[in-house]
């Protein structure tokens, strides 16, 4: 039982995320999780201003289901198989992130100075996660598709359009850490 | 009946995520910063195994498990949209350090900030519907 409370090593998530992907192409679905995002749009009436909104949402409500689970899931991970969700990662990184004001690097889940309690009352950090989530938003239905969209459907599909939106999200990731996150903290 | 399955697979995801560390923003610096196989690993074992399955799939035109035929839709060709859009959503992944899965996932696992990315992923989302036909793709 120890192995599934401790953090799951690569070759065993790896799989599982294969094994995900295998259970929703079997089931006549796919893998693609800001789709949703869309669709939550046309829920919310989105449909009114854009053409892009307007589909029928039903064809995606099992897509849906599976992010309740996805929240369900977090839940029963961090409440029932973890007893110490502090993530431990290479010590370089854990120095630069402490040169940078994370404390919390090496001792938390997330860095507490993003998302801990006190940060609703901060408006750089709230600016951060707005400006961090418009730019998954916009930047993965500009992309069409996101990690598990493209990195891990369209590759096993070996589609050339995942391939060069995987660099994007490489050339995009590498520019934010080495370049501006020493602007921004 | 399907209603059960597509949960039982969202609550699998859920806790791959949360447990394999893909949901911490730590791992996702730590990837871009280049210093541990761990995310590498990761998906790099999910994309060996997910090619042999899709490729199998297609070659043996294997059913669902639902008896019916199995489709993959290939993605329009382009390059602008890919790469910029990518880079874009790479720009905000290394930032808030959750896509669009693990964002729920920790929304799960108690932690509330996550509400404002998802929202504002929201209204990118948003606003890229309403500049669409102005972008190129």
């Amino acid at each position: 039982m120890e192995i599934l409370y401790n953090p799951w090593p690569w070759y065993i998530s790896g799989p599982m995320i294969a094994f995900i992907m295998f259970l929703l192409i079997m089931v006549g679905k796919n893998f693609g999780m800001s789709a949703n995002l869309r669709t939550m749009c046309t829920l919310c009436g989105a449909g009114n201003n854009a053409d892009f909104f307007k589909f029928d949402w039903k064809s995606q409500r099992w897509n849906l289901i599976v992010v309740v689970g996805a929240i369900i899931g977090g839940f029963i991970a961090s409440n029932y198989l973890t007893n110490n969700d502090t993530v431990i990662i290479n010590p370089d990184s854990m120095e630069n992130l402490k040169s940078l004001g994370f404390e919390s690097a090496g001792s938390a889940y997330l860095p507490t100075e993003l998302f801990g309690n006190g940060v609703i009352m901060d408006v750089k950090v709230l600016l951060i996660l707005a400006i961090g989530g418009l730019l998954v938003g916009f930047g993965a239905r500009y992309a069409g598709g996101c990690t598990s969209g493209h990195a891990i459907s369209g590759l096993s599909d070996l589609q050339l359009p995942s391939l060069i939106a995987v660099v994007g999200f490489f050339i995009g990731g590498l520019v934010m850490i080495h370049i501006l996150f020493p602007i921004i903290f | 009946m399907r209603t059960i399955i597509y949960l039982f697979i969202g609550i699998l995801f859920g806790i791959t995520m949360y447990k394999s560390e893909a949901a911490s923003w730590f791992r996702i610096y730590e990837m871009f910063n280049l210093d541990a196989f761990h995310m590498y690993g990761i998906i790099g074992s999910a994309l060996i195994l997910g090619i042999l399955t899709v490729q199998s799939i297609k070659r043996f035109k294997i059913k669902s498990f639902f008896g019916e035929d199995i489709s993959f839709c290939p993605k329009n060709k382009s390059i602008a949209r890919y790469l910029i859009g990518g880079t874009i959503f790479g720009l905000g992944w290394a930032l808030a350090g959750a896509c669009p899965g693990p964002m729920f996932t920790l929304i799960g696992a108690g932690f509330l900030p996550m509400f404002v990315v998802i929202l504002f992923a929201l209204i990118g989302t948003y606003i890229y519907g309403l500049l669409r036909n102005k972008l190129p793709h």
